[in-house]
């Protein structure tokens, strides 16, 4: 184990050269490049022993990962915002296809107007692919969870998405624990996939489906995601076991006896942490859930650990337009059927990278104080 | 033409595999159920051009045996008429299916 200080794009690329990965494919972009300059390097003086393919946009790189997965290796990229919405159509394939690719996303606003900055609407809008989306809130977090991914994707057999903040993470550089490769090798095994395309056993793959049995496939999606729910805790006991750092569905601080809680994922959640200590100093009884796995949605556990609260904020750098912040309409889903439920704050806040300060996240509970009513939106910070 | 015929039996979701493999076999699924109009050579007036043959998208248009002429495979032509319009010589004409 060394101990190096690295950017959360090169955090990515360690992620993927621990885990071996035999196929990389990936097209350039803003605020992504970092993570597939370094594997190319890797690859070319031979520290990482894979195929590099070089493609002409990403929806040609999402093809090419599928197919080596299909084939059985283990394959990665990674892109960001327009890129990913390019890669739109192959995702649903990825998982349709039931191939356990792992990608890295950095969140970038989407244009117009450009913008390269952070905000989570292009993973969420990803929300239906079927792809597995996990948040980290740190470098150290990014590297682990791409190793995690693999181990959970390759058991049921479905991709992950591991998504995070432009620039607060992509380009941020912290002390990461660079773990050793005989460990990770331990934790890991070499991806194994029965359901492969094989010249000596062929078979038509994800060929013409009648409504006989399209519905089974995608409720076996389904049930894999569940599945998926119960493995992402068990592995993440196991990879403690061997590494010391534990990462779960959901990473809850100070909310045992927390009246108000505050509901946040990536950087913005490290910030309100810092918040609620400051709270908490003052005598606030106040406690933050980040959610770090949003699909599959990790329910039972949002509705433990909310459903003893007077009051639900839930922060949102994303917008589904028309709708409003996209994390809080899966929290107040969650909660719907929990009997006295708490009333749900939604702010829509830092979009387009708009910084999230601890006195900003300080205001929240402030705010929230003096209203009795959940709000379905308040727009924080908007030049009104 | 050597069609195999191998329809896979599931009675339930967990006999599935995850994913439709070999689900949809060409030859259990013959595509031509949705034909409207049925396109037919006329012999006497066919030049062995093989442009049909050629823009044929599916393809359902082959060589057949022994004369090598070309014939219309009608499990698979969805009648889209392409092979009607491009014929040089309106060797192709069309009948509605089911009459």
């Amino acid at each position: 184990m060394k101990r190096m200080a690295i950017v959360g794009n090169h955090a990515l690329s360690y992620g993927a050269l621990l885990s071996r990965v035999q196929v990389i494919a990936a097209y350039p972009i803003t605020p992504q490049t970092q993570v597939v300059e370094l594997l190319s390097e890797m690859c070319a003086d031979g520290t990482l022993k894979a195929e590099f393919v070089k493609v002409e946009s990403e929806h040609s790189a999402m093809a090419a990962v599928m197919g080596a997965s299909a084939s059985g290796a283990r394959a990665f990229t990674a892109t960001s915002s327009q890129g990913l919405a390019l890669m739109h159509e192959v995702l649903h394939w990825v998982t349709g296809a039931r191939l356990p690719v792992v990608m890295g996303n950095i969140n970038r606003a989407f244009g117009p107007p450009w913008s390269i900055w952070t905000e989570q609407t292009d993973s969420l809008s990803q929300r239906d692919t079927g792809w597995m989306q996990i948040y980290a809130q740190d470098n150290q977090e990014v590297l682990d969870s791409v190793i995690l991914a693999y181990k959970v994707s390759e058991q049921v057999l479905l991709p992950t998405m591991v998504v995070l903040d432009a620039f607060f993470l992509s380009h941020t550089s912290e002390p990461v624990e660079i773990p050793d490769q005989e460990m990770v090798d331990e934790f890991l095994p070499p991806y194994e996939n029965k359901y492969i395309l094989n010249p000596d056993d062929p078979h038509a793959f994800g060929g013409l489906t009648n409504p006989e049995w399209y519905m089974e496939l995608r409720y076996k999606i389904h049930k894999a995601h569940e599945e998926a729910l119960q493995l992402i805790e068990k592995e993440g006991r196991e990879f403690e076991k061997l590494f010391g750092r534990y990462y779960g569905l959901v990473d809850p601080y100070r909310v045992d006896d927390a009246d108000t809680i505050l509901v946040a994922v990536s950087t913005a959640a490290s910030t309100a942490r810092y918040a609620v200590d400051l709270l908490r100093e003052r005598g606030k009884k106040v406690g933050l859930l980040r959610i770090r796995v949003f699909r599959p949605f990790p329910y039972e556990r949002v509705k433990e650990i909310l459903s003893g609260a007077k009051k639900v904020i839930v922060l949102d750098r994303n917008l589904s337009p028309g709708a409003g912040g996209i994390i809080a309409s899966e929290v107040r889903g969650a909660l719907a059927n929990v009997k006295n439920h708490p009333p749900v704050f939604s702010y829509i806040m830092g979009l387009g990278g708009r910084d999230i300060t601890t006195k900003n996240i300080m205001e929240l509970f402030e705010e929230v104080e003096k209203m009795e009513e959940g709000k379905d939106i308040i727009w924080k910070g908007v030049k009104i | 033409m050597g069609k195999e015929e191998k329809k896979i039996i599931f009675k339930s979701v967990n006999d599935l595999p995850p994913m439709a493999m070999s689900l949809g076999t060409m030859w259990v699924n013959k595509t031509a159920s949705w034909r409207n109009l049925r396109p037919i050579i006329d012999y006497d007036k066919c030049i062995d051009c093989m442009i049909c043959w050629k823009y044929c998208p599916e393809p359902a248009i082959y060589l057949r045996d022994p004369d090598e002429r070309v014939a219309i495979d009608y499990d698979y032509c969805k009648g889209c008429l392409i092979c009607v319009e491009e014929c040089p010589v309106d060797a192709i004409y069309t009948e509605e299916e089911g009459k």
